[in-house]
This record gives C-alpha cells, sequence and structure tokens, in this order.
C-alpha cells in the first residue's frame, strides 16, 4: 500500500514527512545517506515505516552523508540524496554543496528547519541554511506549506539532474513535515526560467568541422562532460575516426579506455608532459565538456594562443570565461559530438602523434620508470597505484582523497570502465576518499570499490569507519603514509625553502583504529610486502583496511607552477 | 579593459531568497552594485531587476552569463548608457517655513522641473527624476537651506534595442 501511493492519480491525505519519502520513491530513490536530529524527526519516523522500500545510511557525520551521497551519483549517474537536520546538521553539509556544485555533482539535500512561527528568532538549531548554502547550489528553496512539498520536491531532482547537474538543497519546516495535505506527484519536466540544455546551432558544427577537417596538429582536451553527457562511446568514435590524440582532465578521468592508443594521458598542473606542452604547439585545441580550469590551464595569458579553440560545451556561462572560443558548439556533448560525427574525415597525424610519444619517454625514462619501478628504499605512491591496477585487471573504481596521492592516483591508476575515477577535483575537499567511496560501493555494488587517501585526510572524516562496518559497506581502503600533509610539504619544499610549518603527523596506529571498528587490516612497510598486501585486501569480502608507509618527503611530478605556463612543466 | 557603467537588466521569476541569489554573483567578483532596483516588468508574473555596476565589458558579459545561469533567472541583459534611456527619483524633504521665508526655493523647484509632492505645516516635499547629475545639483542648491531628509531611488531604464523576453517565455509554452 504504501509505494503503490506514489504513482495512483487518486488525492489523499497525508503528512508532509510521508510525502518526502513518497516523492522520493517516485524520483527511483532507494538510498538515502543522512543522520537525524530534532528538526527533521517527522521524516525519520516516516523512514522507519518505509524501511522496506527506502534505506537509510547512518552516516557518523552529515559531511560523510553528502560526500556519500556524491559518490553515489558519481559512479551511478543517478541523483544522490541526503537528509539532516537544522542548524548544526545543515551546516556540516556546506563543505560537500560546496563540492558538488563545482564538480557538478547532482544531489538533493533535504534539511529540517524548525516550525515556520519560529524562523528568524534564532530558535535552537535554527540557522539560515536556504542563505548559507544559495551560492553553492544550482537552486534551493525553503518549503513552510505541505502542499509545495511535490512541486518543489519534483522540481528538485528535475535541476540537479538535467543540463550541467548540480546539488539542491531543499529545507522543509517541521510543522510543514506535520501539515496534513491532499499528495498528488507529478514530476517535472520544464521550467520556463530555466533552459537546461542549449539548442544546438548546425552552423557551428559545421564551423568546427572545417577547422577539424583543416588541421595539422589538432588535440583533444575532454572533461567530465563526456561522463555527465554519457558520452563515452560518442567520444571513442569521435577520437577514432578523426585520428586526434586526446587527453583528459582529472574528471574526465575514466571515460577513455587508459590503454586507448589516442590517449594521451592528462593535462594539468601534475599532468602528463606531452599533453601539457603540446597544448602549446597545437594548432586546434578541441576542448570537451570541460571549462578550463586554471589548474588545468596554467596562466591563461599564455595558454594555447596559437591554436584555434573549439569549445563543446553544456553550460553557455563557461564559454569565454576562462579561455576564448573561436567556435563555442553550445549542446549536450553526446549530440553534438554524434552530429557533428559525419562531418569528420577521417584521418591520422603520424608526425604529430610521434611527438607526444617522444615526449612520452621522457617522462617515461625521467618521472614514470623511477616511480613505478624504485631503486630506492622506500615505498613510492605510484608503485602501490600500480598494484591495484594489477591486482583490479584496471576494473576497480578507484576513489581518491586530495593531495600527492591523489595526484598519484589520477596519473598512475588504469581504467577499462567509465565513471570509475571519483575524486574532489574543482574544490579539493580533503576528506572525501572515505565517505564518497561508501556512496560508491553502494552505487556500483558489482564493482570493486578502492578509497585511496594520505594519512592527513583521512582522519578528516575517519568516522565513517563506523558507517562501514555498520552498513557492512564493502570498501577497500589504502591510507599511504607518509606522515606528511605531503602537498603542502612539497609546496614548503620547492617555494617555502623548506621551511615545513605544520605539515608534519604525528598518527596513530591506523590498523588499531580500523580493528576497533572491526575492519580487517594491516600495514605495509616493505616492498617485498607490497603485492602480496594488495592481493589479500581485493580477495577480502567486504571492507578492509590497508596502510601503507610509504617515502616521506617524495614529490609529484610532473608539475606546472602556480602561475606558470603550460610550457614550462617541470620534470624536477 | 576600461571600467565604464553598465545596467545589467534581470528578468526573474518573483520568489523568496531570489535576490540574495543574483546578489550573491557580484559578491563572488567582488563588484560593488552602485544601485539596484526591484520592481514588476512588462510581464505578468515576471519581475525584473536593474542592476547598475562599474567594470569591465569582459566581467559584466562573464557576470551576466552567470546570472542566466540561475534557474529562475529568465534572461539577463547588459548595456552602456547609450543604450538605454534611464532616470533616477530623489526625494528631499525641507522645512515649511523655507518654502515662505526663502523666495529663492521657489525659483530652485521651478528651474529644476522637480515637483512638489506634499506640504504639511512642518514641512514639505519634493520629487524630482532626471539623471544622477540632475539630481545632484539639485541636492547641492537645496542643501544651504538645509535638507532634512533625502532619499535617491536606484537607477531604472529601459532600453532603446527590444529585450526579446517575451519570446522566450512564448517559446516555452508553445514547447
Amino acid at each position: 500500500m504504501k509505494s503503490e501511493t506514489t504513482n495512483t492519480q487518486k488525492k489523499i491525505k497525508i503528512t508532509g514527512s510521508e510525502a518526502v519519502i513518497h516523492c522520493l520513491l517516485a524520483e527511483g530513490v532507494h538510498t538515502v545517506y543522512g543522520y537525524p536530529g530534532g528538526a527533521i524527526m517527522p521524516v525519520y519516523d516516516e523512514l522507519f515505516k518505509f524501511q522496506e522500500e527506502l534505506h537509510h545510511v547512518l552516516t557518523r557525520h552529515e559531511q560523510g552523508a553528502i560526500h556519500a551521497a556524491q559518490g553515489f551519483a558519481r559512479v551511478s549517474g543517478k541523483v544522490g540524496v541526503a537528509f539532516a537536520t537544522s542548524g548544526p546538521g545543515a551546516t556540516n553539509l556546506v563543505t560537500g554543496l560546496a563540492d558538488a556544485q563545482i564538480d557538478s555533482n547532482p544531489v538533493v539535500c533535504i534539511t529540517g528547519q524548525v516550525a515556520s512561527p519560529l524562523l528568524g528568532s534564532d530558535a535552537f538549531q535554527e540557522t539560515d541554511i536556504v542563505g548559507i548554502s544559495t551560492p553553492i547550489t544550482k537552486w534551493n528553496c525553503q518549503i513552510t506549506d505541505a502542499n509545495d512539498i511535490p512541486s518543489v520536491l519534483a522540481k528538485a531532482f528535475y535541476i540537479a539532474r538535467s543540463g550541467r547537474p548540480g546539488p539542491v538543497l531543499i529545507d522543509i519546516t517541521k510543522d510543514a513535515q506535520f501539515q496534513q495535505f491532499e499528495f498528488e506527484y507529478k514530476k517535472c519536466t520544464a521550467i520556463r526560467s530555466y533552459k537546461p540544455v542549449p539548442t544546438i546551432e548546425p552552423a557551428k558544427l559545421e564551423e568546427a568541422a572545417k577547422i577539424i577537417n583543416s588541421a595539422k596538429k589538432p588535440m583533444i582536451v575532454f572533461g567530465q562532460g563526456i561522463l555527465l553527457g554519457n558520452a563515452e562511446a560518442e567520444l571513442k568514435a569521435f577520437i577514432e575516426k578523426s585520428g586526434i590524440p586526446a587527453a583528459w582532465t582529472v574528471l574526465g578521468l575514466s571515460a577513455l579506455d587508459s590503454d586507448h592508443p589516442l590517449n594521451v594521458g592528462m593535462v594539468g598542473m601534475h599532468g602528463n608532459y606531452a599533453p601539457n606542452l603540446l597544448t602549446n604547439e597545437c594548432d586546434v585545441l578541441i576542448a570537451l565538456g570541460m571549462r578550463f580550469d586554471d589548474r588545468v590551464t596554467g596562466d591563461l595569458s599564455r595558454y594555447a594562443k596559437q591554436a584555434k579553440v573549439l569549445h563543446f560545451e553544456i553550460d553557455p556561462a563557461e564559454i569565454d570565461k576562462n579561455v576564448k572560443a573561436d567556435v563555442a558548439v553550445l549542446g549536450n556533448v553526446k549530440d553534438t559530438l554524434s552530429q557533428i560525427m559525419p562531418l569528420i574525415e577521417e584521418k591520422q597525424y603520424p608526425d604529430w602523434f610521434a611527438e607526444f610519444k617522444r615526449l612520452y619517454d621522457i617522462e617515461f625514462e625521467k618521472v614514470i620508470q623511477p616511480e613505478m619501478e624504485p631503486t630506492k628504499e622506500g615505498l613510492t605512491m605510484a608503485e602501490v597505484i600500480n598494484q591495484i591496477n594489477k591486482e583490479s585487471g584496471n576494473e576497480a573504481i578507484v576513489v581518491s582523497d586530495v593531495g600527492q596521492h591523489q595526484m598519484f592516483a589520477c596519473r598512475y591508476a588504469k581504467f577499462k570502465k567509465s565513471k570509475s575515477n571519483v575524486t574532489s577535483g574543482g574544490l579539493g575537499t580533503m576528506g572525501f576518499a572515505l565517505p564518497a567511496a561508501m556512496g560508491a560501493a553502494m552505487g556500483a555494488p558489482d564493482r570493486p570499490v578502492v578509497a585511496i587517501a594520505g594519512d592527513g585526510g583521512y582522519q578528516m572524516t575517519i568516522q565513517e569507519l563506523g558507517t562501514i562496518y555498520q552498513t557492512q559497506i564493502p570498501v577497500k581502503i589504502v591510507v599511504l603514509n607518509n606522515e606528511f600533509l605531503g602537498m603542502v610539504r612539497q609546496w614548503q619544499q620547492l617555494f617555502f625553502d623548506k621551511r615545513y610549518a605544520s605539515t608534519e603527523m604525528i598518527n596513530p596506529d591506523f590498523v588499531k583504529i580500523a580493528e576497533g571498528y572491526h575492519i580487517p587490516a594491516k600495514k605495509v612497510t616493505k616492498r617485498e610486502d607490497l603485492a602480496s598486501a594488495i592481493h589479500e585486501m581485493m580477495a577480502t569480502d567486504g571492507a578492509y583496511f590497508l596502510e601503507v608507509v610509504v617515502e616521506k618527503e617524495d614529490n609529484v611530478f610532473p608539475m606546472i607552477p602556480t602561475g606558470s605556463s603550460v610550457s614550462e612543466c617541470r620534470l624536477s | 579593459m576600461e571600467e565604464k557603467f553598465y545596467t545589467i537588466t534581470v528578468y526573474t521569476e518573483n520568489s523568496v531568497g531570489l535576490l540574495n541569489r543574483v546578489s550573491g554573483i557580484f559578491l563572488k567578483r567582488h563588484i560593488n552594485i552602485e544601485s539596484i532596483n526591484a520592481s514588476v516588468s512588462e510581464i505578468q508574473g515576471v519581475h525584473k531587476y536593474v542592476v547598475l555596476v562599474k567594470t569591465t565589458e569582459d566581467w559584466v558579459r562573464k557576470i551576466t552569463g552567470q546570472l542566466e545561469k540561475q534557474v529562475e533567472v529568465i534572461k539577463a541583459f547588459y548595456h552602456t548608457d547609450d543604450e538605454i534611456i534611464y532616470q533616477e527619483s530623489a526625494l528631499f524633504k525641507i522645512k515649511s517655513d523655507l518654502l515662505f521665508d526663502e523666495r529663492q526655493i521657489q525659483n530652485i523647484i521651478k528651474d529644476s522641473n522637480s515637483q512638489i509632492v506634499t506640504v504639511s505645516r512642518n514641512f514639505f516635499v519634493i520629487a524630482k527624476t532626471g539623471r544622477r547629475h540632475e539630481i545632484e545639483e539639485l541636492y547641492d542648491e537645496l542643501e544651504p537651506y538645509g535638507i532634512m531628509q533625502f532619499v535617491r531611488s536606484g537607477r531604472i531604464s529601459v532600453s532603446k534595442e527590444s529585450m526579446e523576453i517575451s519570446n522566450i517565455l512564448k517559446e516555452f509554452q508553445e514547447n
């Protein structure tokens, strides 16, 4: 009887909080991450009744809830949902909202709010979360009348998932949760002030195709737009027909098979040598679903100035925001790529491609080989990632935190399947990996999920081990421990004369902590134990914790220092 | 690039908190709002913000893009001063006895094309609509006599070219 009511046309009288549950079920939501509290108790009371239909995961902190919802969304392409109470519950979502906003994650957060007569009175656990979250949400709204719940939640899901996705926060006062009203749910399919996908202009496609066909040294940089638009097949077809070398941004990683012959690696601050240098050599730069973040471009005044820039993008506000486009092809990249295909000539660029190979060989000799097969005693982060590749057959979902290990993970992790690299790109949120990996594991239950964190970020959300234990989430957790906030230490070494201000960490016994949560755990300090430990981790059913003690003062290279040009990519 | 005055016109839905979202776009880029006016528009149920800023064309174009991206913003436009007809309004509250004692005030009112809105025993109110400098001139002339209260509105404007907002809404209804 409960879930049947969602799709019926006849009106029945229910409470606002029950309506919330029906709305979620009607939107196909089966998992919610959250944390209860006073102002959202009526909704939790309904969750109790709907346990069969709607699985609630009790996290250990609201930040954990929203990151889990993000991880779920990133691997499944569905909307992730998080619940929190008013006041501190709601403010604890803020970091996750900002993260989801900058990385375009479809997330709907529902917060409880004090009863409407108390609004603005500094009531217990009252905070203006709508005001606070405005700049970090795609849309937000406060509900004070239960009659608005169905239409506002329908809008929330539509806005979160359509066009360029993003987070939506809906704040519901406690009296609206209790209020009885006649429930009827209609999905939202359009909003007059909101055009999620711009109309494709065929003239732009022709113009772009002409430039592509006459290019001598073209290069593709693709971003998360490919993943968000489910355009992986179109990307592959476009690359293979046009013969153009393709590089990726951190968030575009896994949209194209790592071993694809035209995959030339990562662009950006710690990207690969060849695509960074050749960005300033190419004659046509084709940007697909990416936004020219400063970590990608380095100094804008010396970025791809020689190239004609073709920008394929769904969000018109991104056009000419950072890099001036010679041709802006607006639309969903899945559609624009498939429509441009017939206009593209089949080509190959052997000489141009050889340039990528030549520069790769330099990077391989100077950076990659020493990282992957180190001759020094201490373990490197790269060899750990490489071992995970081997053990998982490039099939794992890798969820990384923020810092050096993140860059090593993005540089060295290999992927066969799309939507497999989950990381906090735009905001750089330390503490993201552990909770996001929980969501990822639940969003892709048939795939192995490996969370990779540093000793710093891991301790920012370490309490989520409790959630992993209680909910039995099969996450493999790898902490690459260098007893430093490694990335900051690297900058201190390079730019602050080795003044290591507050970057050294004195850490607890991580294995004991994991074991305290009944999670099997191991610590590796020697190279000869690494392979077997990773094998054991991947072969273990359920969650597993592995601490790998790595070289303390390793640096991530290549590196484009802030303010430098992509041409000034350093190998050491 | 040269900084100039730009008038941004934002057509929006009429919802709680939207002003916060709109002003946040300016805050994010650290741009001071010289004046802002919110009102109904020529279309029923559609609101209109007129925001005056001093910035470069590059920035005003980016800000307009960011504004338009907001879910409840229907469309945003920006114009230079020569592309629009614009006015501001001001009210001056002045002691009533001056109206009778200072003959010059009557001349100022006449010459400045302003109107007397109300006269009471204690004070009278002059309204003046015009360009910023006209209002400032009137202010300077009245100031020596003592202004009890003064207020000036934000800029309001209409563009010389049409702003195709009705078409956008019509197109939506047809689809």
